[in-house]
């Protein structure tokens, strides 16, 4: 790579020369005035430096890691997991897994920076130690994560493993019996429908709001976005609380799956809009300018340009509030109300969702009911995952990046429209390049009649150039 | 949003300024055409579709606010002042007040910060300054990940996992720093208390827990502010010979600040409202308790969870104004968070 590099550079001896060049250069520009002025390729010209047959060695490491630091490394992982067990076994009375973690990862730390500090000074030490710590934090965020996930899944196995655990609901499993009998399938049709109406609601109107924060604008649209950040702070439980008092005290007087998913759609709806929000923003103006240049109104900028583009951001956006919708444990809590048998009238009677019911199960002593709750937990976090799943393979592109599939359709698609116009326009393509400083700007959606820009008066022939006789 | 009507200014301006330098002085000069556009019907429906979307996401939030601002009315009234001085809660007697619930719900919330800014920190300086690219990306979905685990399900794993492996850990920090008052574990006499049922269901636990569920949030916003760090002065600052951890504390951490204030404000609005994973941890107290370590803590959210149920119109009035301070804290702090977030990402939106 470094041999490729094209390197400017000026001769010591050419410089020489060039200065005596230029000083006659000087005089005349002089007398000439200013018309002539000096070519500025002359000065500092490109030289492309001549390749020698001199061999190049292999390419230096530059960002490797050196034995020594490999060495001090696991020395000091060793010793301190050496150091931890001797407290921990024998020297002293401490006990438990999480404080033997602790010593032995500030022991570690500890030596670490001694053995650094036998070759480097202490700027190379705290970087070394901190660079430590930093990618300690992110593993210890990552140990976590995987397992709080592993283990959930790990202990609802004993009750995922029975297929009547899906097939099944708990109208007639009581607390003591066997994990053979019962299963979580009201909950999981209660955890449809809920969801199925919260984004029924939440995705036209979390969408709309979005584009009218970024299409329409003006100052009640950055009222809206302060409202809509301010929601995002609401508590979960004071939505469910909300729920509770205004639609099930006041008006319905039950529970009901119905007020649940309004409980969800109210804390869905700002995650969603302000998802959307940030995919709008990142469409790009030139997409929206060249659509309002063609004539193109706004909200057919919107329909065909803006949301087209954003496809996948929205999608994501969508989905991620859906991941986030379903986990919702506490407002459901107060309005869906409990039961064990299979509701599928979400307007009349309690209708129970997987988060409610893993709240349900481990709330009793019995083993059976708590693997139970871990199974519905493991199905709940599996559901998550997939849809997270779901969201990167659509999403994690920007705006307007297409797929290879995508790409090669819209490339087919150009193609046949460049073929179409250069049949049609052949015969009036010179008339029209004579015409063309004549005529005025004139849009291309000129006969479709409500979509004109008005205010500007129809050009004198409503034709496209492609539809002219020759 | 308003580049549109940016351009088109620029548009009018030069449609109407052009002809006017370029024409002759003494011909006569035709008017400059309006250029006011009239929408039109496709237009106008989309307009006003659009503007009754963004209305009614505004109407359900101020239906909420307002709403329970007028249900909690009838409590705050008749509790006055005291309502956030009692630490009693009991409706039905008249006694009822949210110091105690309050107190619990910052405890935790301060306890969660303890564990989930260091680790945010790092892991966002991780995401932004040490790992290469794929790596990179793989992390920034992984914390995405991790935002979207349900609550119960960290609940789950904080009371059937973690208590047990903490409750030694706890009672090794209230042996040897039981002399710091919020590490001691007492009894009402003063008497030490060294049993593990003692460190069970506490709020350093809880905050363990809430912690983990905050994380996320503080980790993306901390990320974001730390890459957009100024490239110049982060090679400036290289080429000067500086380690990068020099660099990253020079350059990075300085213009990450707001980021990071803003992150860890953002995640404490958060923790403040947490419900489940709480409220299955803690077991349920009505009295301040300075002792974090020790067994019997609370928060506004578990209140509401706990007791919901069983009021009567007066005890829901006085949950809803439990809730209502829940609320307007979290509102306080989330304002001020973006607003710092905001003001330290000015300039660095794009011009289109």
């Amino acid at each position: 790579m470094m041999t490729d590099t094209i390197t400017t550079l000026v001769d010591p001896a050419e410089l020489e020369e060039l200065e005596r060049e230029i000083a006659p250069d000087a005089d005349a520009d002089a007398d000439a005035g200013a018309e002539t002025a000096p070519s500025g390729g002359r000065l500092g010209r490109t030289v492309v430096p001549a390749r020698s047959d001199e061999p190049i060695g292999p390419r230096r490491a530059v960002r490797g890691v050196t034995l020594d630091d490999r060495f001090n490394l696991f020395g000091a992982l060793a010793a301190a997991l050496a150091v931890a067990t001797l407290l921990f076994g024998w020297l002293t009375p401490m006990t438990g897994v999480v404080g033997w973690l602790v010593v032995a990862f500030l022991v570690f730390l500890g030596i670490y920076a001694l053995l650094v500090a036998m070759r480097s000074d202490r700027q190379a030490v705290v970087d070394r130690v901190m660079t430590t710590m930093l990618y300690s934090a992110g593993a210890i965020l990552l140990a976590a994560l995987v397992f709080v996930v592993l283990y959930t899944v790990g202990r609802g196995i004993p009750a995922i493993s029975h297929l009547n655990f899906f097939t099944e609901t708990m109208k007639f499993a009581g607390p003591l019996d066997s994990l053979e009998v019962g299963g979580i399938l009201h909950a999981i049709v209660g955890t449809l429908i809920q969801i199925g109406i919260a984004l029924a609601i939440t995705i036209p109107l979390g969408i709309a709001t979005a584009v009218f924060l970024n299409e329409v604008g003006g100052r009640f649209a950055r009222f809206v976005r302060t409202i809509s950040d301010a929601m995002t702070a609401l508590p979960s439980i004071v939505a469910g609380l909300f729920v509770y008092s205004a639609v099930i005290t006041l008006i319905t007087h039950q529970r009901s799956g119905f007020a649940a998913s309004l409980a969800i759609t109210v804390m869905m709806l700002p995650i969603v809009i302000r998802a959307s929000d940030v995919v709008l923003r990142l469409v790009a103006g030139h997409l929206r300018e060249a659509s309002y240049a063609l004539g193109a109104s706004r909200w057919r900028t919107v329909w065909h340009v803006v949301l087209p583009t954003a496809r996948s951001g929205l999608v994501t956006a969508v989905i991620l509030g859906t991941a986030r919708g379903v986990g919702e444990t506490s407002p459901v809590l107060l309005t869906s109300g409990v039961t064990a048998v299979m509701n599928l009238n979400p307007f009349e009677g309690p209708m129970i969702s997987l988060p409610l019911q893993v709240f349900d199960f481990v709330k009793s002593p019995e083993p059976n009911m708590i693997a139970r709750g871990f199974g519905a937990a493991a199905t709940l976090i599996l559901l998550v995952l997939a849809l997270f799943a779901i969201a990167r393979v659509i999403g994690g592109k920007g705006p307007g990046q297409l797929s290879d599939r995508q790409r090669r359709a819209a490339g087919a698609a150009s193609a046949r429209d460049a073929e179409r116009m250069s049949q049609r326009s052949r015969p009036a393509a010179a008339t029209a390049i004579v015409e063309a400083p004549a005529d005025p700007p004139r849009p291309p959606g000129a006969s479709d009649g409500p979509d004109v820009p008005p205010g500007r008066p129809a050009p004198p022939e409503a034709q496209t150039p492609e539809e002219r006789p020759a | 949003m308003s580049s549109g009507s940016d351009t088109t200014e620029i548009i009018e301006a030069a449609l109407l300024n052009g002809p006017r330098e370029s024409a002759p002085d003494d011909a006569p000069r035709p008017r400059p055409r309006s250029l006011d556009a009239k929408a039109s019907r496709a237009d106008t429906v989309f307009r006003v579709v659009a503007t009754s979307a963004g209305g009614t996401t505004v109407a359900i939030m101020l239906a909420v606010g307002v709403f329970l601002s007028i249900r909690a009315g009838d409590a705050l009234q008749v509790a006055g002042f005291s309502f956030l001085t009692e630490t009693e809660w009991s409706p039905e007697t008249q006694t009822f007040g949210i110091a105690a619930v309050l107190f619990g719900t910052i405890t935790i919330a301060v306890i969660a910060m303890c564990f989930s800014v260091p680790l945010a920190l790092g892991t966002a300086l991780l995401i932004s300054e040490v790992v290469p690219g794929r790596v990179k990306s793989a992390l920034v979905t992984l914390v995405d990940l991790m935002a979207a685990v349900p609550s119960v399900v960290f609940g789950l794993w904080g009371v059937f996992f973690l208590q047990a492996n903490v409750i030694p850990v706890a009672q090794w920090i209230s042996t040897y720093f039981g002399w710091i008052p919020f590490f001691a574990v007492t009894d009402a006499d003063g008497n030490r208390l060294t049993d593990a049922s003692a460190f069970t269901s506490s709020a350093f636990i809880a905050g363990m827990v809430v912690a983990l569920m905050v994380v996320p949030t503080q980790t993306s916003v901390m990320r974001e502010a730390f890459s957009q760090a100024p490239v110049g002065e982060r090679e400036g600052a290289l080429a000067l010979g500086s380690t990068r951890w020099g660099m990253i504390s020079t350059v990075v951490l300085p213009f990450g600040r707001g980021g990071v204030i803003g992150g860890t404000m953002l995640g404490l609005g958060r923790a403040l409202g947490e419900t489940i994973a709480v409220y299955m941890i803690i077991s349920p107290i009505f009295e301040i308790n300075w002792q974090v370590l020790k067994t019997g803590t609370n928060s506004v959210s578990a209140l509401i969870a706990l007791r919901y149920g069983e009021s009567s119109q007066f005890g829901l009035s006085a949950l809803m104004a439990a809730g209502l301070v829940l609320f307007l804290i979290t509102l306080v702090v989330n304002f001020t968070a973006s607003s710092i977030v905001a003001r330290s990402r000015s300039g660095a939106e794009s011009g289109a």
